[in-house]
């Protein structure tokens, strides 16, 4: 395990999807290099800063522009 | 039967931001991440079954749940409030019109967000056109190295206020190559698995895996610029 290596398999890492011998090769290789454990550090953060961002709510105007499409192209069944 | 006009009457009822103004679609959250049971519930195969035989009702809840999703997903791959607008909207109209279809497969939400993303991505074509191609660009194995490699402490976000956040955050993903950054918005930000990442993006899992890594290397890079700890002098 080198550091381009473990750079490739980043994603797998965070996401869990790694077999166990790559998962103990990369444990180790983060014990000793210190620029990976911040590549892997700030990684993972930054996947955590934008998986808890909030949707807002919609414009007035976009809902408004919604409901009457709705209104106009919804007012009857779905085909069934 | 609940009529059309319930159906609006209750999709105005919501609070909403002050018009006029560009739609915020990040906001960093002290919430926990929202996990895929959790954007589904229980009720919801219910609710289709009820807005398939005709319940508008039961179709206004859904689109309740799932327009605020739904918009920030198509402002994130357009960037552009216009386009993201319409792709809300017609999102949520073919899905409605073309409910017969859904065999219950997936989850209905799923099943939405690919609507949704065919629309936005439609819009962003159409768009960028003659302007850059959406296939993929040539890569190599030096573009995945790192260059910022700093530590942002414990929690980079809170040096800074919501409105600030949000735009290094906004700013950051709005840089990505369309075909990084649509991956990324299903993957880590709409929680959708990796499987139904790229079934709704029409391409392989290697694609997606592959695609999904460069994004967040190349947006944790971005970022770097922001948190990493020589900012804060």
């Amino acid at each position: 395990m080198n550091c381009q290596v473990l750079i490739r398999e980043i994603s797998a890492y965070l996401d869990g999807e790694l077999g166990v011998e790559t998962l103990a090769e990369i444990e180790v290789h983060l014990e000793r290099c210190k620029d990976c454990r911040l590549i892997v550090d700030t990684t993972r953060k930054t996947i955590e800063i934008y998986s808890s961002s909030q949707p807002l709510p919609l414009p007035n105007d976009v809902r408004e522009r919604l409901h009457q499409a709705l209104v106009k192209r919804l007012g009857r069944r779905p085909a069934t | 039967m609940i009529q059309a006009e319930t159906v609006c009457a209750n999709l105005l009822r919501h609070g909403c931001s002050a018009a006029g103004t560009l739609p915020l679609t990040l906001m960093s959250s002290p919430e926990p991440k929202h996990l895929p049971s959790t954007i589904v519930r229980e009720d919801e195969g219910a609710l289709v079954s009820l807005a398939k035989s005709g319940d508008l009702g039961a179709f206004d809840e859904l689109v309740n749940r799932y327009e605020r999703r739904i918009f920030r997903l198509a402002m994130n791959i357009t960037q552009n409030r216009e386009d993201a607008e319409d792709a809300t909207q017609d999102a949520f109209l073919k899905s409605f019109q073309h409910l017969a279809e859904f065999q219950g497969e997936s989850r209905f939400y799923t099943w939405l967000v690919r609507i949704a993303v065919n629309e936005a991505l439609m819009r962003l074509r159409r768009r960028r056109r003659n302007v850059t191609s959406l296939d993929e660009p040539v890569q190599t194995e030096e573009d995945l190295m790192p260059r910022e490699i700093e530590d942002w402490g414990p929690t980079p976000e809170q040096r800074y206020q919501v409105t600030e956040l949000h735009s290094i955050l906004n700013n950051a993903i709005a840089e990505l190559d369309p075909i990084f950054r649509t991956v990324f918005v299903l993957r880590d930000m709409e929680q959708l698995s990796t499987e139904e990442a790229a079934d709704a993006l029409g391409i392989s899992v290697p694609a997606v895996k592959s695609r999904l890594l460069r994004a967040r290397l190349k947006l944790r890079e971005r970022l770097s610029r922001y948190f990493g700890q020589r900012q804060q002098a």
